[in-house]
């Protein structure tokens, strides 16, 4: 009698029953997703036969009662509303994550991660309201009525800095010190070094970062419904009212029906499109190597 | 007789640094004290001494890395061609371009191998690219990594073996042309043949740059050292117990505790 028994060379049974444990929950997951986009399809598949894709481009407007199904309004709302939210809180979240990770005293950077930490909890409902009981009436001051395209900027910028400022400290944290240790060593500056060692070894963790904000404001629809005005237009200034895909959908949802109700899942078919675009963008953005 | 003649020559030949009364703390705790030491010009000091004596701690103090640690003091002073380096006006930086640093581990860059060398060189001015190439050249010859690695010179520098990545992180530190080379146990992190191949090419150095070496291998310190410095803990404290040439060192120690040592008797 040996203390270790198990001679045969075959993996334990323990490891086999794991892996197919977890294999069943990657299967769920997939078919979660698949089983919503076919649920999606589906239900916007009615007026998709009816009146077909063009005229979701091509109406003169949106009014689905009256047959007109435009759709290009909003989703410009949408996209521009969450361009402008990434291209404020991308610098800010990767900038203050930079400050807190290699220049701030640590106390400072502690504090400063609570703060985040906490802007992160917040519901949106409070944002929404925040912003049209404080914002909205300061944005009217400089330019009437106030819900506008700026409104919904500035407020899912507050949203979605936290999941950019997070997951930038934690890409920073995971880059090895040797790196600084052997730039210092060069008589190499610490803004040099982390220009150009730590931002190119974290740029996959920082793009990350920038997807899930992006997911994030494409897909807020409280905040934005009580802060954007939520007329239907292609907005021509940041002050102008806009309402968005999603919040469209909330909008509508309750008195919908036939064509009008299928045609508000073809927006949120609208919303998926142009999430899958934006993750493969990144994909393939983040794949690129970074030697030469 | 030869011994005699040592002493000469390092009577003559000034230190490129000098250390008077050197300590460093961490915080209170005191890492070693009172270390005054000359580093020769062009020749190859070996530090050596048991695991805690404060041999890594007095080579970050020489191009005061230590700054880069929370937390920690220096007291004393250390010259670098007369210049008082401890001096708050002496910018690290550019001290640390004079003074390279080589770590136990090999550190290269997650970059190209090329721009491992392009890195620094741009970050201390020099931008042309043919120039770039010509120095990038003639380093990784001196190092003996180019003939290994011309035909790679833009694929990553990460899988290279670890003696190559070593000799990598030399020729790093080569390229910036510094006056002295520090060295933290280079080769400890390597096999028997690129440990080998490193030691010559730290051999080759002397002469051309003044370099401090730590190492474990009394061997190896006796092999290529010019000069040799014990340190020992005392009461807790690193010290500084004999310095002197190799030759001293090794064969006619002052000290019981180092004949001790270097005969392998203690540490
Ligand atoms: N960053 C630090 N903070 C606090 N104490 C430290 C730090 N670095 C080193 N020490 C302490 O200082 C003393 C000297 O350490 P040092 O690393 O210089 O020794 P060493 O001679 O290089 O040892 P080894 O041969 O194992 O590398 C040790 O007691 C160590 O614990
Ligand atoms: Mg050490």
């Amino acid at each position: 009698m040996t203390l270790f028994n198990n001679k045969n060379l075959s993996p334990s049974q323990s490891d086999l029953v794991l892996l197919w444990i977890l294999r069943g929950f990657a299967l769920l997951t997939g078919i979660i997703v698949v089983l919503i986009t076919a649920f999606l399809l589906l239900e916007a598949l009615p007026v998709l036969q009816q009146v077909g894709w063009l005229r979701f481009v091509s109406d003169p407007s949106w009014h689905p009662v009256q047959g007109f199904y435009n759709l290009m309004p909003m989703l410009w709302g949408s996209l521009l509303v969450t361009l402008g939210a990434v291209i404020l809180a991308a610098p800010l979240g990767i900038g203050s994550a930079i400050f807190c990770q290699y220049y701030a005293p640590p106390f400072f950077s502690g504090f400063y991660r609570q703060l985040i930490n906490l802007l992160a909890g917040i519901p949106s409902v409070v944002y929404g309201f925040w912003g049209l009981v404080v914002l909205v009436p300061l944005i009217g001051k400089l330019q009437p009525p106030g819900t506008s395209l700026l409104a919904g900027i500035a407020i899912l910028t507050l949203m979605i800095l936290p999941t950019i400022a997070l997951t930038a400290e934690a890409s920073f944290s995971e880059v090895p010190t040797e790196y600084f240790q052997g730039a210092a060593a060069l008589g190499i500056s610490r803004w040099a070094t982390i220009r150009s060692v730590v931002l190119p070894a974290t740029k996959s963790g920082l793009f990350t970062g920038l997807i899930l904000g992006t997911g994030r404001a494409i897909g807020e629809t409280m905040a934005v419904l009580m802060v954007c005005g939520n007329v239907v237009q292609t907005p021509t200034s940041i002050f102008d009212p806009i309402r968005t895909l999603t919040a469209n959908i909330a909008l509508e949802m309750a008195y919908a029906t036939g064509n009008h109700r299928s045609a508000l899942f073809v927006s949120g078919l609208l919303l998926m499109v142009a999430i899958a675009i934006l993750v493969a963008v990144a994909e393939g953005m983040s794949r690129r190597n970074i030697y030469g | 007789m030869k011994k005699s003649q040592l002493t000469q020559n390092s009577r003559l030949s000034l230190p490129s640094m000098q250390t008077e009364r050197l300590s460093l703390y961490y915080g209170k705790k005191a890492a070693f004290t009172d270390v005054t030491m000359p580093i020769y010009s062009g020749k190859i000091t070996a530090l050596i001494g048991p695991s805690g004596c404060g041999k890594t701690s007095f080579l970050s103090c020489l191009n005061r890395l230590t700054d880069l640690i929370p937390h920690t003091k220096v007291v004393g002073s250390i010259r670098l061609d007369a210049v008082e380096i401890l001096n708050n006006r002496v910018d690290a930086i550019a001290l640390r371009r004079r003074v390279g640093t080589i770590f136990q581990k090999p550190n290269p860059f997650p970059f190209s191998i090329w721009k491992n060398l392009a890195f620094p060189l741009k970050e201390h001015g020099i931008k042309k690219r043919e120039q770039l190439d010509r120095l990038i050249e003639t380093t990784l010859q001196d190092v003996g990594l180019w003939s290994e690695v011309k035909d790679r010179l833009h694929t990553s520098a990460l899988f290279l073996s670890g003696g190559q990545k070593q000799r990598l992180c030399i020729a790093r530190a080569l390229v910036l042309q510094p006056e002295v080379l520090l060295l933290d146990e280079p080769c400890s992190a390597l096999d028997p043949i690129s440990s080998g191949v490193v030691e010559d090419l730290i051999a080759s150095l002397r002469g051309r740059y003044t370099v401090v070496i730590v190492t474990h291998n009394l061997a190896q310190a006796r092999r290529i050292g010019d000069y040799a410095a014990l340190f020992w803990v005392r009461a807790e404290v690193g010290r500084l117990i004999e310095y002197g040439t190799v030759e001293q060192i090794f064969t006619a120690p002052q000290q019981d505790l180092t004949a001790a040592y270097v005969n392998g008797i203690r540490g």
